[in-house]
């Protein structure tokens, strides 16, 4: 038997062998020529023209048509017009009131942005926490709850908003079951505050499992002999949560805020499903007015919707330069501990 | 050397079968409002029988394919060889003079002639393609709700106003959700604003300033909405100028009164069934006429085709009298072809009486189309001009402008259309 497997091996091993001879002496010889920086850059090749083509080439086309104008789709068929979009994008009598704005649709949607992001992520903090604290105690079918709480991350986001636009819409489900406790229904999704509120409570749902496991990363790590040293204290459990618990998950805390701010600003799919951007401009926000003007409206502006992405991915680049440096504070002090 | 040999002829006999398959093959592109998409495949499938050298490809897509994805096709050189499109005139740089391509230019400058300026460039002189249909906008009544509700049908010159009001009346007898509905959409509200008086297009052929007609049907489209008689979610719950119909609260009796066109008397009959009773209305007069807006969908072809003459003898096969009568007469449209309107046997496929009624109520109307509205098919701005105007009143039915900040936008969103479309 082990010899058969040991022939099967060298049968299955020789194309590598075969392979690895052959590249065995150009890639000597590159070594030579080129010392160890030259290796590292003949492997880091592939890598980098994927990078390249997928990513940077992209990036750069972007950049190029952010600065023409025109409704043609090719860039050489595009007129230069150097800052002139970034101008119409940015010129604001006050910043404060989209109305003033040349272009008010990307002011507003940059606010109703702003506004998301900042309740979403808190909430989305807090939900996340709460979840991860019930599902870290001992409690009856943990698994199952757990498996629960994550389902949602594995939807479609399509399949999120329209599940959630079935139950919001004037005949959906809830308002089917506050007919029939007595209350009078409400068309949810042409209020303009419960528009929002929904894209925020729906957008929590479909991404709160993600981040509570990465909480409850943190919290399965914390060593369970500091929380017996406080119940032998007597320390209230308030007391613990603030001084032992929170303290010590601060490092998985800053993972999920900065993630859940990066994943707010790009919002779209399952609240374009929800409420179309709708009531009015109310939950339009910027990656669907970049949508909106590049793709969906009957006469296209590639060049002022490259140039909303642009500014947008300027605000994401800071998002992630302080996610970095957040996972490097966290690696040093990993290692120090 | 004998396996490359091998190697190499097998190439180059795969390669000239490929080319042999793709030079039979014509690629159409298609939506469906209603039951066309099966009437078109039956006929390209005869038309396969009758011409066996040529491959049609139907590929059925949704409208918002042709609406976004075809464009940005058409800009990369690429597409399909025939696409069904309402977007007629912006991309008509796109479309193929058929001219050269077509057994008797003669018969199609007779038979559809009238449409043509529609679907090509201003000054062109080419035949890029023909209407599948012409299609009205107009009103439709449910007949049951009105008869229940004890409130009689406002006649056929009846105003705005008065069908609303109406409308309104059925609305709190059998507790409906609003009275009426208008699809979102620039296109559907520009007959109402035309019989208000509006007048989109200076004697230059640039748009006019948004005008006392388009303030007047506004103010009036928003007083409804914020009283609760026009259906608010239909128009407030998207943002831009996305496309929205309410023909699902019609059918679901959830409003007396539904203005679209005539596109939706075969939804209509299948998805209604005898679940109620419904009738077309026509479009109701504003303060100057009683105008709906033609249009209609056009199957054009693409100029980036590699088979020009297969195109030209699937568009001569479709554009036939005989086959334009059955296409007619099967999916419920109004045609185009002027040889089949002056015949007038036609015997729509359908044993409701609604049906039949509807169409001939349309064919009436055409008759109450008014100048300005007319001449809007052909205008090449007009589709800038319906975005802005579904995107700001949506704006102001949601609360988030005034009218007059509404309208000044208006402006503003077409004039910087039209900068950058030039």
């Amino acid at each position: 038997m082990a010899g058969v497997l040991g022939r099967a091996a060298g049968v299955l091993a020789a194309p590598v062998a075969w392979a690895a001879a052959l590249v065995d002496r150009p890639m000597r010889a590159w070594q030579n020529a080129t010392g160890t920086n030259g290796m590292a850059a003949v492997f880091l090749a592939p890598n980098m023209l994927i990078f390249g083509v997928f990513v940077l080439f992209p990036l750069v086309i972007n950049i190029a048509y952010s600065m023409t104008g025109g409704t043609a789709l090719f860039l050489p068929d595009r007129t230069f017009v150097g800052a002139a979009q970034y101008e119409r994008l940015l010129s604001c009598a006050d910043y404060t009131d989209p109305k003033t704005c040349e272009e008010d649709q990307f002011w507003i949607a940059v606010r109703n942005t702003g506004v998301f992001v900042v309740f979403q992520v808190a909430l989305m903090t807090v939900v996340a926490v709460v979840t991860a604290l019930i599902l870290n105690r001992e409690i009856r079918g943990r698994s199952f709850w757990r498996a629960v709480f994550f389902f949602p991350v594995l939807l479609s986001p399509v399949v999120v908003g329209l599940i959630w636009r079935w139950i919001l819409q004037r005949d959906g489900l809830l308002n089917a079951a506050l007919f029939q406790l007595g209350f009078t229904p409400h068309v949810w999704l042409t209020d303009r505050f419960w528009a929002f509120a929904a894209a925020i409570g729906v957008s929590i749902w479909a991404h709160v499992g993600f981040y509570a496991l990465i909480v409850l990363a943190g919290l399965q790590a914390i060593p369970k002999d500091l929380y017996e040293a406080a119940e032998m204290d007597g320390t209230k459990p308030g007391r613990v949560f603030w001084r032992i618990t929170l303290p010590l998950l601060m490092p998985n805390l800053l993972v999920v805020i900065v993630l859940a701010l990066i994943r707010a600003v790009q919002i779209f799919d399952e609240v374009f499903v929800l409420t179309g951007g709708g009531p009015g401009t109310s939950t339009m926000f910027l990656t669907q007015y970049i949508y909106e003007v590049g793709f969906a409206s009957l006469l296209k502006n590639p060049g002022l919707a490259s140039a909303a992405s642009i500014l947008m991915g300027g605000v994401l680049v800071v998002l992630t330069l302080v996610q970095l440096a957040v996972a490097r504070r966290n690696e040093a002090k990993g290692k120090r501990q | 050397m004998k396996i490359v040999k091998s190697v190499m002829a097998a190439l180059a006999l795969g390669l000239m079968s490929s080319t042999a398959a793709s030079a039979g093959d014509v690629r159409l592109m298609w939506y469906s409002d209603g039951v066309e998409g099966e009437v078109i495949k039956d006929l390209v499938g005869r038309f396969m029988k009758e011409n066996p050298d040529v491959n049609v490809i139907l590929d059925n897509v949704a409208y918002k394919v042709v609406q976004e994805q075809l464009p940005i096709q058409l800009e990369a050189g690429q597409g399909p060889d025939i696409a069904r499109v309402t977007n007629l005139k912006t991309i008509a740089q796109h479309w193929l003079d058929l001219t050269p391509h077509i057994k008797d230019p003669a018969y199609w400058q007779a038979n559809f002639g009238n449409e043509f300026d529609w679907m090509r460039p201003d000054g062109s002189k080419a035949i890029t393609g023909f209407m599948t249909q012409i299609t009205l906008t107009g009103g439709f009544a449910n007949k049951t709700l009105f008869e229940q509700a004890g409130v009689p049908l406002p006649g056929p010159k009846a105003t705005w106003d008065e069908w609303v009001d109406a409308a309104a009346k059925v609305q709190a007898s059998q507790k409906l959700p609003a009275a009426f509905a208008i699809d979102r959409s620039g296109h559907r509200i520009s007959g109402p604003n035309v019989s208000y008086g509006a007048n989109y297009i200076k004697p230059d052929g640039s748009p006019a300033p948004v005008d006392a007609g388009v303030k007047a049907f506004a103010e009036k489209l928003v007083k409804w909405t914020a009283e609760g008689k026009h259906m608010k979610e239909v128009w407030v719950s998207a943002a831009g100028s996305t496309y929205r119909a309410a023909a699902e609260d019609f059918i679901n009796a959830q409003i007396a009164y539904y203005y679209s066109g005539s596109w939706q008397i075969a939804n209509l009959e299948t998805k209604i069934g005898n679940s109620f009773d419904w009738v077309a209305t026509g479009t109701p007069c504003g303060t100057k006429g009683c105008s709906g807006l033609a249009g209609g969908a056009a199957l054009v072809a693409i100029k980036y085709t590699k088979n020009p003459k297969d195109v030209g003898r699937v568009m001569d096969f479709l554009a036939r009298e005989d086959i334009v009568k059955e296409f007619t007469e099967r999916t419920l449209f109004l045609p185009a072809h002027k040889g089949v309107i002056a015949k007038g046997n036609l015997d729509f496929k359908s044993n409701n009486p609604a049906v039949k009624a509807a169409l001939q109520k349309y064919v009436a109307a055409t008759a109450d189309i008014m100048p300005a509205a007319a001449a809007l098919p052909a205008w090449k701005w007009a589709t800038p001009y319906y975005g802005a105007l579904v995107t700001r009143i949506s704006q102001v039915m949601a609360g988030e402008l005034k009218l007059d900040e509404a309208f000044a936008r208006m402006d503003k969103d077409i004039a910087d259309q039209v900068a950058q479309a030039k």
